[in-house]
């Protein structure tokens, strides 16, 4: 009798287990696609085209992946409600995406909380990795210090000795400006900051700033400035003559999401952080590229890269795990290697953070808009502290 | 020192900026009493409908100009209409009313223009023949920001001729004075205040179609133009035009010295006021209004007939029903957790927070006739008091939220101070400075405050922890929160505040400090406000300037309170449930949801124009209420 009824048992758990395998795997998605919409629509488009890859491709454990996405509102507050809704109503196995910092930290805090993996794919700052990492919480691309230090080569070259800086006032931008000036003044003793400008961010006051930053004299001049405050300051800066015999070097600049809207304005000869698709070939690149462009008949920026490779992570991740299981999936994602378009990448097991790079070159004109030349690939992996001071920064857990 | 010369010129180009967006204002408030929330969206409109001229046109000296005057015109047309189809319909309705119609308006215009011209930064043409630059005093100065430089004042007296030296122009300064005897004497109001109204927004669109060749059109322009204009208007003095053009050059060159002036050494400390350029303008208004409260050059205006003549049906205490009807509700919410155990829950418990945050605002606006632009400060502050004495200090989390109405009340006692003795919009202006302040200084002191980030890690105690035990904790407290208030409002002390709202003078006659009560109340609706903030912090983990002291915070609490209704005790509780509820039902459905919920809003104006709880109350309430 006993024996009997275990065998029932075992035979409705085998039912049950057929029931599921037919039920698509639900992952939770949040961003701020409406705040930061130049960078997060071809993210969208990015994600979207590699989760059809991996659906085609048969799903992950056998069972298709469906993506549940939610406007954050930019907001950390309704960011949360958001990654709770998509934890609670809609039973999603792990969270994924946000652009800004604060709400970066807000959901990696909540996932700390709740206890589920969250793949922060593209908030920059150092912190969501370092002062306020945990256990739950890996993040895709390279961080504000990885690209400030990927830039610091060329800075270093140039031999100024007068720097001006100016930066977008908040985390980013104070952050970069910290490491750039920390691993500069290291690399160049003698190396003078002469004036530092922090505007508001997306209310850049131009004129006054290109002004201020034109009277301290500088050699060169780094700036994190980005999106629509990086078009006011590029214009004006060209008319008020900033930039004639002056060295520049902007972090991001090189993305096409920021590049691309200056037109026949781009500057020229501007050392950057970028993604020059047009000009990169690499079979993995190649394939990436080719599918983008006829899935949505248009080329790719540097958010399809990063909304891409964070899908093909999740899927990297869970496949490795076998499991939906959190604490299984983030053993899974330590040390994890995924292929992405940029090649293949590293999830640290020291700091969660992958070793995705970025491309740095300069910038210049070709048929009326901007484009990066003499670039290189810098692979993240060169660009981060030694491992004892990561790991003084890194809560233990 | 060239260089200072040359930063002058800066701010000169700016100031012609700021002056046009509040010349639009400035002028709509003064006759028709509209505090016209939307004025930012025209000013929007103006940028977006300027690039699309201009690009039809043809990037020529032609097509350019052509461009920016038929944006000023098609702005202007727009607003024509806006005043025909909906605010002739809320003349008659409390002022509030009328901000809640053209924020209700902003939220569709916005989205117009994401549907239309889509989401991305879209970067106009400069301006052909005006693109280069002169070099003056050695450094060059674009030659656009002349032509902006010179923009400015020809407004300004282009304006001055049309209200002095024309007859309609007599007729405006007329109306803005006395409109109900510029009405008997027989002048069509109506049209009157279409063509006051439309040549408002045709200055808002000029003023951003003007801004092509300075920066690209984006969708976050509304609520910068729109807050800049405020500040302007109000430094200058309402209604006062040559005001306006005063306090935007004050701003303009402010705002320019601080970036180039850069660091500055004072005691051994170094600060850069570049920094400063978050919320110079926020300084420079509190610091005018303490001075001056009328702002530079205004004059206190007569009080409106149609307003005085609508009093509106005294608070009664309610009855034994209303109390039973209020516990068994409260009884049903502490069951939910019975029913529901996931999502439910937090969003219940969003309610309550924004329910308790909403109640405290009308607390002041309701009774106190107090209107504050800048609640948010004592929410964040409360969030920042619990947040910081927990992660920093180390206090128990019980402690830590306990202290979170008490740095609430603190901060609204400091800045109530200053507030309570001015009234209207220029109090409300005086509470945002105030609050953009706070901000400010939360979002800059990165050592203490996380700067921009925030702090994470602000969870309950481990006994707390659970959804359904923090959802009762929250409901008690919120419960309890609103008794208290409830309580106040019909002890003495409520009377007392009512009667300064109603009629200072008298209430100063029989006695009634009534600065004294006013500043009481700030305090209470702070406390209240900081304990909604304390609860908010501990159900999210984390807090950051953005999601507690943004000036968007406070505009959702003034919506929520507008939409249940000002004068009633249950309004801002069903405004609070209906807006969290809407924006979150929508928002997962649509991309359009603040079209959606402004299409609601303007609906809800339209049938309800007490609220939705004064208009049922004045439809199935009490026979004294029914209008």
């Amino acid at each position: 009798m006993k024996k009997a009824g275990l065998a029932a048992l075992a035979l409705a758990a085998a039912l049950a287990r057929q029931a599921v395998a037919q039920e698509p795997i639900k992952l939770g998605e949040l961003n701020s696609y409406k705040v930061f919409a130049s960078f997060l629509e071809p993210y969208r488009k990015g994600w979207q085209l590699a989760l059809e890859e991996v659906n085609a491709a048969g799903g992950v454990l056998g069972r298709r992946i469906e993506i549940v996405s939610r406007d954050d509102n930019g907001n950390p507050g309704d960011a949360v409600r958001a990654a709770e809704e998509l934890l609670a109503r809609e039973n999603v196995s792990f969270l994924m995406g946000t652009f800004a910092s604060n709400v970066g930290l807000a959901v990696a805090d909540l996932a700390r909380q709740r206890k589920a993996l969250f793949l922060a794919a593209e908030p920059l700052t150092d912190k969501i990795v370092w002062e306020n990492g945990n256990r739950y919480t890996f993040r895709l691309r390279p961080s504000t210090y990885m690209q400030t230090a990927m830039l610091i080569p060329e800075a270093v070259k140039l031999r100024k000795k007068r720097w001006a800086i100016v930066y977008p006032n908040y985390e980013y931008g104070q952050s970069a400006t910290q490491a750039f000036k920390a691993l500069l003044a290291k690399a160049q003793p003698d190396v003078e900051f002469v004036t530092e400008q922090a505007t508001p961010l997306g209310k850049i006051d131009a004129g006054p700033v290109v002004q201020a930053l034109a009277d301290a004299k500088p050699d060169a001049i780094f700036s994190s400035l980005f999106a629509g405050d990086l078009a006011r300051f590029v214009r004006e800066g060209d008319t008020r003559g900033l930039f004639k015999g002056r060295e520049v070097l902007n972090l991001l600049g090189g993305e096409p999401e920021y590049l691309d809207p200056l037109k026949d304005e781009a500057p020229e000869g501007w050392y950057v952080t970028g993604y020059p698709w047009y000009a990169i070939s690499t079979p993995e690149h190649d394939r990436f590229l080719a599918a983008y462009r006829k899935r949505w008949n248009d080329y790719p920026r540097a958010g399809s890269v990063v909304g891409y490779s964070m899908v093909m992570t999740a899927a990297a991740a869970i496949r490795r795990a076998g499991s939906l299981d959190s604490e299984k999936l983030v053993a899974a994602m330590k040390s994890l290697k995924v292929d992405t378009p940029f090649g293949n990448i590293v999830f640290r097991e020291l700091d969660h953070q992958s070793t995705m790079g970025a491309y740095v070159g300069r910038t210049a004109r070709k048929d009326g808009k901007g484009v990066m030349t003499s670039w290189t690939y810098s692979d993240g992996a060169r660009f981060l502290p030694p491992d004892a001071e990561v790991r003084k920064l890194r809560p233990a857990e | 020192m060239s260089s200072i010369v040359a930063q002058l010129l800066n701010g000169l180009a700016s100031a012609s900026t700021l002056f046009l967006v509040a010349a639009g204002l400035s002028l709509i408030f003064g006759v028709t009493r509209i505090v016209n929330f939307a004025h930012g969206a025209l000013t929007m409109l103006g940028i977006y409908v300027a690039y699309s001229f201009i690009g039809a046109f043809g990037i020529t000296a032609w097509g350019f100009w052509a461009g920016v005057v038929s944006a000023a015109l098609a702005v202007g047309a727009l607003g024509a209409l806006i005043e025909i189809a909906l605010l002739r319909r809320v003349y008659r309705a409390p002022e509030l009313f009328q901000l809640l119609a053209t924020f209700a308006l902003t939220l569709v215009l916005k989205d117009f223009v994401l549907w239309f011209w889509g989401a991305e930064d879209l970067l106009g043409p400069r301006a052909p023949g005006l693109r280069g630059s002169v070099d003056i005093f050695g450094s060059p100065f674009p030659v656009y920001d002349l032509v902006l430089i010179a923009i400015g004042p020809a407004v300004l007296a282009a304006l001055w001729f049309l209200l002095r030296r024309t007859r309609w122009g007599r007729l405006v300064r007329a109306a803005t004075q006395d409109r109900e005897m510029v009405a008997a004497l027989g002048v069509n109001q109506k049209w009157l205040f279409t063509g006051v109204f439309a040549l408002g927004a045709a200055l808002a669109g000029l003023s951003g179609a003007l801004e092509i060749p300075r920066e690209p059109a984006q969708l976050s322009l509304d609520l910068t133009a729109i807050s800049d204009a405020f500040v302007v208007v109000v430094v200058g003095g309402v209604g006062s035009i040559p005001g306006a053009f005063l306090a935007a050059l004050l701003i303009g060159e402010v705002k320019a010295l601080c970036v180039g002036i850069g660091t500055v050494e004072l005691l051994g400390m170094s600060f850069s006021l570049s920094k400063l350029t978050l919320v110079v303008e926020f300084v420079v208004m509190a610091i005018v209004l303490v001075l001056r409260p009328q702002g530079l050059l205004g004059k206190p205006w007569g009080p409106s007939r149609a307003a005085a003549a609508e009093v509106e049906p005294p608070l009664r205490c309610p009855g034994r029903a209303v109390n039973i009807a209020a516990i068994a509700a409260i009884a049903a919410l502490a069951a939910l957790p019975l029913v529901s155990q996931g999502y439910a829950l937090v969003l219940a418990i969003d309610i309550f927070v924004f329910a308790l945050f909403a109640a405290s605002l009308q607390f002041i606006l309701g009774a106190g006739g107090m209107l504050s632009f800048g609640h948010a400060a004592y929410l964040g502050i409360g969030a920042y008091g619990a947040g910081l004495l927990l992660v920093k200090a180390g206090w128990p989390m019980e402690a830590a939220l306990a202290a979170a109405p008490l740095a609430g009340a603190a901060l609204a006692a400091l800045v109530g101070w200053f507030c309570v003795r001015l009234s209207g919009v220029y109090l409300a202006m005086l509470t945002l400075a105030f609050a953009q302040i706070a901000w400010s200084v939360v979002y800059q002191w990165d050592a203490l405050t996380g700067g921009s980030n925030g702090l994470v890690g602000i969870w309950p105690a481990a006994w707390l922890g659970s959804r359904p035990a923090f959802y009762w904790l929250t409901l008690a407290l919120v419960a309890a929160a609103l008794w208290l208030l409830r309580r106040a409002l019909f002890a003495p002390f409520g009377y007392a505040l009512r009667a300064g709202r109603d009629s200072p003078l008298r209430s100063d006659a029989i006695g009634i400090d009534v600065h004294r009560i006013r500043w009481i109340a700030f305090a209470a609706a702070g406390g209240a406000a900081g304990l909604a903030g304390g609860l908010f912090a501990f159900s999210k983990g984390s807090i950051s300037p953005d999601s507690t002291l943004a000036v968007s915070r406070s505009i959702d609490a003034l919506v929520m309170v507008l939409l249940g209704g000002v004068q009633t005790l249950t309004g801002p509780l069903a405004g609070a449930a209906a807006f969290t509820w809407m924006q979150d039902a929508i928002a997962r459905n649509t991309d359009y949801w603040r079209a959606i919920l402004g299409a609601a809003i303007l609906a809800i104006v339209l049938a309800f124009p007490q609220g939705i709880v004064g208009t049922l109350r004045a439809r199935f309430g009490p026979r004294e209420d029914r209008a």
